[in-house]
């Protein structure tokens, strides 16, 4: 009990490995990926679609799809996740651990009112009265600045602006007021106006709370802004990380740095082309061999196309998984 | 006058049993050609049905669309004339826009069938010039959409809309449901295509980052109105109007600072009840006594800039929303 309390780590992933079912037999979609998640921290997980990145975390809840395996280890404070079946689980889930999804259209239900989605598991976890959770509901709406809370407790999700549904999202996921929040794109479908707002609502549940974050975009401007820690997957694996500021500020890994360079920059000069990266992210199912990125990198040897490259520490708390990192450092 | 003209466009949809709604309730912008204008503004500020209106794809209910000086007739059920169809649109989500059942050179083919402008033989040709046009093997045109990711579909459909030799593109979020690199890519062979094809186009992207650095000219949209335009530059580096100064601030910056985005008070109003005198003005944090009840309208700005905003006088300098404040008697106090 004392030790948990001392141990700044909340979640420790190792070695991570998910392989899915496909019509051409399994294809491994996670390829060893580690990363840690400290107390009262924001952690970043950044990469294109396919890279891997939401498939990571719906293994920590088991909510992986039929016929998946996986493999490697999930530390929660001290608890084995992976393999956590039924009722253990579902102690986890909710409670300790709990989700934000991207598209709060579909993530909440629409045919039931706010207050049924704000109160049926706070009444399952913390076993209140009918009267108590809703009191909590209200309170809970309060937090992320819903107007009129009371009244908003008897709408239904399709009332509500795309904001307001994923400030309601968000509540019902801190109602059973977990320690880790995982949220995987969850301003990707809002107006910067909303975003900002949501992503300054984690920032003081974080501070105020001590809650710790997973954050899952690619969008590298929202994870300067709130994640303290960064990591960078490619297909399935992790190129790079390091705390943000040092990551975004000096990139290592080529991907990163192409990355970084197609974003339009504030104080480019006009007429100035966005240095794409040429090529597109590689299917699950044919990724390439040796490093996976490769074949869109400009600094690529001959050993890339062979050997995959180990993810090494660089110092400062840095990891990175490329050879060839001198010559852009 | 320009290649493409909306003057104070008003699209209102009815609704059995409700108010109806004004998505645009008076707007005017432009398109010339060679140029880029970029349309942003919140979810729901009825930039998409002012697009949809552009090219005749709703009906306005007061205003008109004027393109190569004539007015375009909105869509109805006889084929479209030779001279309309100059206006192309592209579309959001290329999964939805491009059959999947047929081969991408025969969509790319259909616009030259129906238009008469390619005869049939050369109609190959003139695909494959497309194709390479988009950044795309010319052997693509025998292949089926499904075989190709987002960002090269959205090329397939930027080419099925220039084989109807348009004057003017008009491109719905065309940027939006791609990845970082294809977003890139696919924003780059848009300013290309107007510097070499000189063919105008009108952006409609709620993603301030890229509108700026491919667009000549952008247009700030609130509640169906248009509340500021400008040249792009002059735009971000002095916004007018206090909403496209909020608009901005907000962009989180990947510049590893930590700094927060600043988030605008309050949500975006019922446009069936949009409040009266300037749309903007519960959110705004300059209004003052007259802005919540005499509406502003656009009005010319020193800098080849509009502006709808009571801070500013017509034909003024271009000074920030601050430095303008009205202080009333509680900053006193």
């Amino acid at each position: 009990m004392g030790r948990s309390a001392v141990n700044p780590t909340l979640l420790e992933v190792r070695k991570l490995r998910i392989h899915l079912p496909t019509a051409s037999g399994m294809s491994t979609v996670v390829d060893g990926v580690d990363f840690e998640v400290r107390r009262g921290e924001v952690f970043g997980i950044a990469g294109e679609s396919g890279s891997g990145k939401t498939m990571s975390v719906l293994a920590l809840l088991g909510l992986l799809p039929d016929g998946a395996v996986v493999e490697g280890s999930a530390k929660y404070d001290g608890i084995e996740l992976l393999g956590l079946k039924g009722p253990s689980m579902r102690e986890i889930r909710g409670a300790e651990i709990a989700m934000v999804f991207q598209d709060p259209m579909t993530s909440l239900h629409p045919m039931l009112s706010v207050e049924r989605q704000l109160t049926e598991h706070v009444r399952y976890h913390l076993g209140v009265s009918a009267r108590q959770a809703r009191i909590r509901a209200a309170q809970l709406l309060r937090e992320v600045r819903i107007p009129d809370p009371e009244s908003a407790l008897g709408g239904y999700p399709h009332q509500f602006s795309g904001g307001m549904r994923q400030r309601i999202a968000i509540a019902i996921a801190l109602a059973c007021n977990p320690k880790l929040l995982i949220a995987d794109e969850p301003t990707t479908a809002l107006d910067v106006t909303v975003q900002a707002g949501v992503l300054r609502l984690l920032d003081r549940l974080r501070v105020e709370a001590g809650l710790s974050v997973v954050m899952i975009t690619h969008d590298l401007g929202v994870m300067s802004s709130i994640a303290e820690w960064l990591t960078v997957m490619y297909a399935g694996r992790v190129v790079e990380s390091g705390r943000t500021a040092d990551v975004l500020a000096r990139p290592r890994h080529p991907y990163t740095a192409g990355l970084l360079a197609a974003l339009p920059h504030p104080e480019a000069p006009a007429e100035t082309a966005l240095r794409a990266i040429k090529g597109a992210p590689p299917s699950p199912l044919a990724r390439p061999a040796g490093c996976a990125f490769h074949p869109r990198c400009d600094y690529a040897r001959p050993s890339c196309s062979t050997s995959v490259p180990a993810l090494v520490p660089i110092g400062e708390g840095r990891t990175l998984a490329c050879p060839v990192d001198p010559l852009i450092a | 006058m320009s290649l493409l003209e909306l003057r104070d466009v008003e699209v209102e949809y009815r609704r059995a049993g409700r108010l109806p709604v004004r998505a645009v309730a008076g707007a005017s912008l432009s398109v010339d050609e060679g140029e880029i204008v970029g349309l942003v503004g919140e979810t729901g500020c009825g930039k998409s049905t002012l697009a949809r209106a552009a090219v005749g794809l709703v009906k306005p209910t007061a205003g008109s669309v004027w393109f190569e000086g004539r007015r375009l007739e909105p869509l109805g059920r006889r084929a479209r004339s030779r001279a309309d169809a100059r206006v192309q649109m592209v579309f959001q989500n290329p999964f939805s826009s491009l059959n999947p059942r047929r081969r991408v050179g025969d969509q790319i083919a259909d616009p030259m069938a129906t238009l008469g402008i390619v005869p049939g033989p050369r109609r190959q040709v003139r695909v494959e010039e497309l194709l390479e046009q988009v950044g795309l093997a010319a052997t693509a045109a025998r292949r089926y959409p499904h075989q190709y990711s987002g960002g090269q579909r959205q090329r397939i459909a930027i080419a099925r809309a220039l084989a109807a030799e348009p004057s003017v593109i008009v491109l719905d979020e065309p940027l939006s449901s791609l990845d970082a690199s294809a977003q890139a890519q696919v924003a780059n062979l848009l300013r290309r295509l107007t510097r070499e094809l000189k063919v105008g186009m009108l952006l409609i992207s709620h993603d301030l980052a890229i509108v700026r650095h491919i667009a000549d000219r952008v247009a700030v949209m609130y509640l169906g109105l248009v509340v500021e335009a400008a040249p792009t530059r002059r735009l971000w580096g002095a916004p007018l109007h206090p909403y496209t100064e909020a608009l901005i601030r907000a962009i989180p910056r990947a510049d590893g600072s930590g700094d927060l985005p600043e988030a605008l008070a309050g949500e975006v109003p019922d446009p069936a009840h949009p409040p009266n005198g300037c749309r903007f003005h519960p959110r705004c944090p300059y209004a003052f006594d007259r802005c919540s009840h005499d509406e502003p309208s656009l009005v010319p700005m020193q800098g080849d800039r509009s502006v709808s905003c009571w801070l500013h006088k017509e034909g003024g300098e271009e000074r920030s929303p601050a430095s303008l404040r009205v202080r009333d008697e509680v900053d006193g106090v």
